[in-house]
């Protein structure tokens, strides 16, 4: 199998999977061990300094963390990949490699409330300025970003006003003012899109979503494609000169394209510290395994459920690029043949009482801040997970007054519109 | 597989068992282009590569005389009094060239050329020579990789498999 390129499904179940080299265990074991022991001190040393490989301490790297990290490496088709606690801390991972005190990124402004409130408000403590711009506006994209900028940040299909980017422009963009695009590829998964087939150069995920799968554990990934030339872009020190933590060692020059990955986890790791427990990593795990057949159904299910509600008549407008109608339809056919995921929004005809209503009225539908999971879910985002945006950032992350999201989950597609069904009219009053 | 025509031989991707058969078959490198400096590319390979069982020999015209991680450092590749299996080259791809006819002329079976590393023309006249070559790539990545030892840094070892491998 070594020299044929297997395929999504098959990925997903072995890469990095290896039978157990200790045991022969064909399940990933659960290395739940805080540190390892070192052979001497010559080997302490080789692995302190980078010099080889193999495990120290877990805060750095676990042989079932790296299961996972070597799993959504295949999967994004990239180099290398660090798995950590969550979604938000795979953001600040992500950027720390690329940032310093004063330094400045261009992000979408469409993107996921809890990134815009991390990246507008919080990093500002770093030091570190986001610049947001409209992704439906190249232009605009084109304008903001300049040599200072170190990154562009953006969903694909964004959460949670269905948006598709067009990511293929956006990675020109960055290229030609020497800096690599991110794209947080959290609502698509790699089965749907793979952000490095269009010029990508890192990818996030909070894993928490798609790619566990169920609802049950906190978790982030950095996927590294292993392609942006970090020194011929001459504004990355982080990463093409001298490390001053590690005695002048360089890590672009020393690991090549394993750069950035190496850094992520020998810096990023190790001085910030938000590491994924080896448990965490393992349920992420069982659910990869099954995320073809799950995105699969989770597509199916989602684009009947944006049916039902177009047709509804308390509903004002469906927001899902699925539907030929949609503006962002002719995007999504390009980046998401496959499916345009299971997150969107509808408006109500009431307003933002109607999405009070709509949100208490539902008996399967779970009403809760996540997305991703085999149940379905609910929520109103202006008055929960983009509360504290202004209302004008409301409207721009296509999360306004009389917004309701919906993450469509794995029951019967029967049986989630009958529910919706019911909450729609109780909350019109009928 | 066996490898000799240097117009087949793809240089832009090689097959797993090239590089494990190379590998597992050489035992001595010579090392051009070793520094005695601890925190360079090449101390971190040569380092690794010695605690996987390969001696390796460092050759530096800077540093020849000195001792680098208990090995004496040579001028160069003639220098050289014991039998070289592999050369690897830590050096610009422009002066790669002389190497290689070093290496064919010290009867090395293997010039591998480190990540970032090419001369095409100094391949093709040591596959002409018979020897064996790999460009573009680090033997510690390498044998990293297709030792499972890659992923546990979070990397794509591109390995697919059922069984189980000792370390």
């Amino acid at each position: 199998m070594t020299d044929s390129k297997p395929d999504f499904e098959t990925l997903a179940i072995h890469a990095g999977a290896q039978p157990d080299p200790a045991t022969g265990a064909r399940a990933t074991p659960i290395y739940a061990t805080t540190s390892f022991v070192f052979d001497d001190v010559d080997h302490a040393a080789s692995l302190f300094n980078l010099q080889t490989t193999g495990f120290m301490y877990s805060r750095i790297m676990n042989p079932t963390v790296a299961v996972l990290e070597e799993r959504l490496a295949a999967l994004e088709g990239g180099r290398g990949a660090t798995g950590c606690a969550s979604g938000h801390s795979a953001q600040v991972l992500a950027l720390f490699p690329l940032l310093s005190t004063g330094d400045e990124f261009v992000a979408s402004n469409k993107l996921y409330g809890g990134s815009i409130t991390q990246f507008g408000q919080t990093f500002k403590k770093f030091g570190w300025t986001v610049k947001f711009v409209d992704p439906d506006d190249m232009d605009a994209v084109r304008r903001a970003v300049d040599e200072k900028t170190k990154a562009v940040f953006t969903e694909c299909l964004a959460n949670p006003g269905g948006v598709v980017v067009d990511i293929e422009a956006m990675a020109k963009i960055a290229h030609a003012a020497n800096c690599p695009l991110i794209v947080d590829n959290t609502l698509a998964t790699p089965y749907l899109l793979r952000p490095m087939e269009w010029g990508a150069d890192i990818v996030v995920h909070s894993t928490t979503k798609f790619l566990s799968g169920t609802g049950t554990t906190i978790g982030g990934a950095v996927i590294d494609s292993g392609k942006f030339d970090w020194a011929k872009a001459g504004k990355f020190p982080d990463l093409a000169g001298p490390c001053a933590a590690y005695h002048g060692l360089t890590f672009f020059e020393t690991f090549g394209d394993l750069a950035y990955t190496m850094h992520c986890h020998a810096v990023g790791l190790r001085d910030l510290g938000p590491t994924m427990s080896p448990f965490g990593a393992w349920i992420t795990l069982l659910g990869v395994e099954t995320l073809a057949l799950r995105m699969d159904r989770h597509c199916a299910n989602a684009a009947r459920v944006a049916e039902f509600l177009t047709g509804h008549k308390a509903v004002a407008w469906v927001n899902y690029a699925g539907l030929p109608a949609n503006k962002y339809n002719r995007l999504a056919k390009k980046y998401l043949p496959k499916g345009a995921g299971a997150v969107f929004t509808f408006g109500l005809k009431g307003g933002y009482q109607a999405g009070i209503r709509m949100v208490e009225g539902v008996n399967m539908l779970s009403h809760l801040a996540n997305i991703g999971d085999s149940k379905s879910l609910i929520i109103h985002p202006a008055s929960t997970t983009h509360r504290q945006l202004t209302e004008a950032q409301q409207i721009a992350a296509g999360a306004g007054p009389d917004v309701i999201r919906l993450s469509i989950g794995l029951e019967s597609a029967k049986d989630i519109i009958a529910d919706l069904d019911q909450a729609l009219n109780r909350a019109a009053g009928n | 597989m066996e490898r000799t025509l240097s117009d087949r031989m793809n240089h832009d991707s090689y097959d797993d068992d090239y590089v494990r058969a190379i590998l597992k078959k050489v035992r001595v490198i010579a090392m051009v282009g070793a520094s005695p400096n601890w925190n360079r590319p090449s101390y971190f390979a040569m380092k690794y590569l010695q605690g996987k069982g390969f001696r390796v020999i460092p050759v530096n015209p800077v540093a020849a005389g000195q001792e680098v991680l208990g090995e004496k450092v040579h001028a160069s590749l003639k220098d050289i009094p014991d039998k070289v299996d592999m050369v690897d080259v830590f050096r610009a791809s422009a002066v790669a060239g002389p190497i290689a006819d070093d290496a064919i002329a010290i009867g090395a079976k293997v010039l591998w050329m480190q990540l970032g590393v090419r001369n095409d023309a100094a391949a093709a006249r040591a596959e002409a020579a018979g020897l064996e070559v790999v460009m573009n790539r680090c033997p510690k990545i390498e044998y990293a990789r297709l030792n499972a030892e890659l992923g546990w840094h979070g990397f794509n070892s591109g390995i697919i498999t059922s069984k189980r491998r000792r370390i």
